[in-house]
């Protein structure tokens, strides 16, 4: 018996560049075939969707969020954080590794991952690049890609030395691993709590200039050119949730020049502004921190031309207590891996017309090629059945007292949004559906 | 859209930054200046009789500390001081908390001066009782600033009692000093320019970015202090605050020689320019001790104006009609 038919969807696969009405069959947790509307009805089915009305795609995929264990299981749990990525429609997330102690060791790596932690959906982890993320040692790049290290990162904090971040960079091409940087030159940005910038004048807060971005991410980038004309190496640069045109414009050039460079651009960051900090809304806090208009366009222009290479929420779940605080003092971070959709369909897609299929691409094709997986992100047969369903039209509002993260930091909540998950499947078991998870 | 959901409101008898008051406002508030300074002292001691108004102070203060304590005194109320030197605080209570147990005491508003920025929008929104900002890091200083108002209007023969878009007009208020650090800079640069005069800031680019621009549409920045001088009614000097300094490079004997106000520089440029200073004064830094003591000089007489506009604060907030 087969284990499951959706009906009628709009199917929509960037890898195969797919974008028709079809019918797709589930078999074993894995796609089993994708035909014509009405092509199976001879089989004997167990379960089956009526899709109609709805885009069917590969489950999405973010490189980057914090699920908080462990150690700081009051933010969110990998239970609950997974819960809240699935009704977002993601089917895999990479779990950061500044965790309360960092996942810097196999075992903790090993602990991460294990079936105990109850994840929803397929969760990957990218251990820290160094040592407790002190910048300092190489953690073991071998053993923990042997583990399951799908990437290194010290996210939160920059690599700022440069014989440490070359080491990082060269180590991780023998694994043929990405490390992925969290772009910041502390040394610029002590005291600093938002963007560089009027607001920040007129709210008598110490801002982070673009360069404090933009320095790191040339550095690293000279980094890459040294090492493959010393090495032979083609490491590979991933730049996390970049915010200023600046360091863009580098990533673009570099790419232009044919070295390795992925980066990711967070919803918030082509969605809002520093003007969503007036009043002290430590909600809209984080780091990188909101940016002008001028560099909000400029990430909806990297990702219309392709510079940027993936969406990723960094859904960073903080307590309310924790954010009731002075401005200076409350933790960086917003959720976001239930309004990703909503955003980028509002903005991207209705306001700056980029295709449905892009997004689908920047959210599911595109981070499965960053982080090398080979069965996921696309709706190839034999791939695994990681399925989002949604409404693409539909207009709703976001209300963050029914999100299922943990946490309800969030500059989103009662927030318009375009595009509804309507189901996510993932490896063939149907983990939300409407509003619920199962 | 740049922008999405907003914070919920404040108490409409707090007082967070100058930008939350209208010009009626304004007018208001130096009406019941003059009203309850024109009242005998038994009278105005009943306007807040019984009623309960806590200082939490997060910094050391001289003349705003005293100022509020002694205008609420004077209308008859009940103050208690918290700092954060002899309280829970410093064994690391939240504000939030510090202000719930307030409110849990009795405490009717609350005068907050705290070295984070928006620290009394907090405290606004997690009471929800009338807060008054008494200076909020690097960001306002509004009762200084209605303060400075009305010392200027007083000094320059203007009526005292009431406020418009134009009583301002033709006066020209140089501010001159560490803008970047400065909430008293801040609050007056903004409210200012709304009440007709032109606000020029004067100082060197690291105490003075181009970013000070964006606090009113009509400000002006010069960076010579004489050019700035000549065209000056108000000379406003500020404290270099070498507190807040971090990161940033100063050359004293540099700044002194470009930007100290001297009696030299008064008689050369604008014999006839009111000088004030919010204070704390660095004599001989920012300005010359003779021209502190000086004729021109409204310093003291600002120290005056404070308690006197901070008691039509008070009743404000605590929602009384004086």
């Amino acid at each position: 018996m087969t284990d499951l038919l959706i009906r009628n969807a709009h199917v929509i696969d960037p890898a195969t560049s797919l974008d028709a009405q079809k019918d797709v069959l589930v078999r074993e947790g894995r796609i089993s075939a994708i035909e014509h509307p009405g092509a199976f009805t001879t089989l004997e089915i167990k379960d089956t969707i009526d899709a109609a009305g709805l885009a069917l795609a590969p489950g999405f995929i973010d490189v980057h969020v914090h699920l908080r264990e462990p150690g700081q299981t009051w933010k969110e749990t990998i239970a609950t954080g997974t819960r809240a990525a699935a009704a977002g429609g993601y089917t895999t997330v990479v779990a950061m590794p500044n965790t309360v102690p960092v996942n810097d060791t196999v075992e903790s790596l090993t602990w991460m991952l294990a079936p105990e932690r109850n994840s929803a959906i397929n969760l990957l982890a990218m251990p820290a690049a160094t040592q407790g993320s002190l910048g300092e040692h190489l953690t073991h790049y071998e053993a923990l890609a042997m583990g399951g290290a799908v990437g290194f990162t010290d996210d939160g904090k920059p690599i700022l030395d440069d014989h440490v971040m070359r080491a990082a960079l060269v180590t991780a091409a023998r694994m043929g691993l990405p490390v992925s940087q969290h772009a910041e030159d502390t040394r610029l940005t002590g005291g600093c709590s938002m963007h560089a910038g009027p607001v920040a004048f007129r709210l008598g807060l110490r801002g982070m200039t673009v360069e404090a971005e933009s320095n790191i991410v040339e550095r690293d980038i000279a980094l890459l050119r040294e090492i493959e004309s010393d090495e032979g190496l083609r490491p590979h640069l991933h730049v996390q949730h970049v915010s200023t045109a600046k360091a863009l414009a580098a990533i673009r050039q570099a790419k232009q020049q044919g070295l390795h460079v992925t980066c990711e651009a967070a919803p918030h960051h082509f969605t809002l502004t520093d003007d969503a900090l007036e009043g002290y809304n430590t909600n809209a806090k984080m780091n990188p921190p909101l940016r002008a208009e001028t560099d909000r366009l400029a990430v909806i222009e990297a990702i219309l031309d392709g510079t940027v290479d993936c969406i990723a929420t960094d859904h960073a779940p903080h307590a309310a207590h924790e954010k009731e605080v002075e401005f200076e003092r409350a933790p960086n971070g917003i959720t976001g891996i239930e309004t990703a959709l909503g955003l980028a369909l509002r903005v991207l897609h209705r306001q700056h017309g980029l295709p449905v299929a892009h997004i689908v691409a920047l959210m599911s094709n595109n981070p499965a090629k960053i982080i090398h997986l080979k069965d996921r992100g696309s709706l190839k047969a034999g791939n695994y059945a990681d399925i989002v369903l949604f409404d693409p039209a539909a207009e709703w509002t976001f209300a963050a007292a029914q999100s299922l993260s943990k946490s309800k930091n969030t500059p989103f909540d009662q927030a318009p949004m375009l595009g509804r998950v309507h189901a996510t499947i993932s490896e063939g078991r149907v983990v939300h559906r409407h509003g619920t998870a199962r | 859209m740049t922008t999405e959901n907003t914070l919920p409101a404040h108490h409409p008898g707090s007082l967070l930054s100058v930008n939350h008051l209208s010009i009626p406002d304004v007018s208001e508030i130096l009406a019941a200046t003059a009203r309850i300074e024109a009242m005998p002292a038994p009278e105005r001691a009943k306007l807040l009789a019984g009623r309960r108004v806590a200082l939490l102070f997060y910094e050391s203060s001289t003349r705003t500390r005293t100022s509020f304590e002694l205008a609420a005194k004077s209308l008859g109320a009940t103050t208690t001081l918290v700092s954060d030197k002899s309280s829970s605080i410093e064994k690391g209570e939240s504000l939030k908390d510090t202000g719930i147990t307030l409110r849990a005491l009795g405490a009717e508003a609350i005068i907050l001066r705290h070295n984070a920025s928006g620290a009394p929008d907090l405290l606004a929104r997690m009471t929800g009782l009338p807060v008054l900002n008494a200076g909020d890091g690097m960001h306002e200083h509004p009762s200084q600033a209605l303060l400075d108002f009305r010392t200027m209007l007083t000094r320059l023969g203007l009526d005292a009692a009431s406020a418009s878009e134009t009583c301002l007009k033709g006066v020209t208020v140089v501010i001159t000093g560490d803008i970047r650090h400065s909430r008293v800079a801040r609050s007056n640069a903004m409210l200012l320019p709304r009440l007709g005069a032109r606000v020029i800031l004067c100082g060197p680019e690291p105490l003075l970015p181009r970013e000070a621009l964006s606090l009113h549409p009509a400000i002006e920045i010069e960076r010579d202090l004489d050019r700035a001088l000549s065209q000056a009614s108000v000379a406003m000097m500020l404290r270099i605050q070498k507190e807040r300094l971090a990161g940033l490079s100063l050359d004293l004997a540099a700044y002194i020689e470009g930007y100290q106000l001297t009696e030299a520089r008064i008689a050369a440029h604008a014999p006839n320019v009111l000088v004030m200073h919010p204070g704390p004064m660095i004599r001989g830094l920012e300005i010359q001790s003779e021209v502190a003591d000086g004729p021109n000089s409204a310093i003291e007489e600002q120290v005056r104006h404070g308690l006197a506009i901070r008691t039509a604060l008070l009743v404000r907030a605590l929602g009384v009609n004086a």
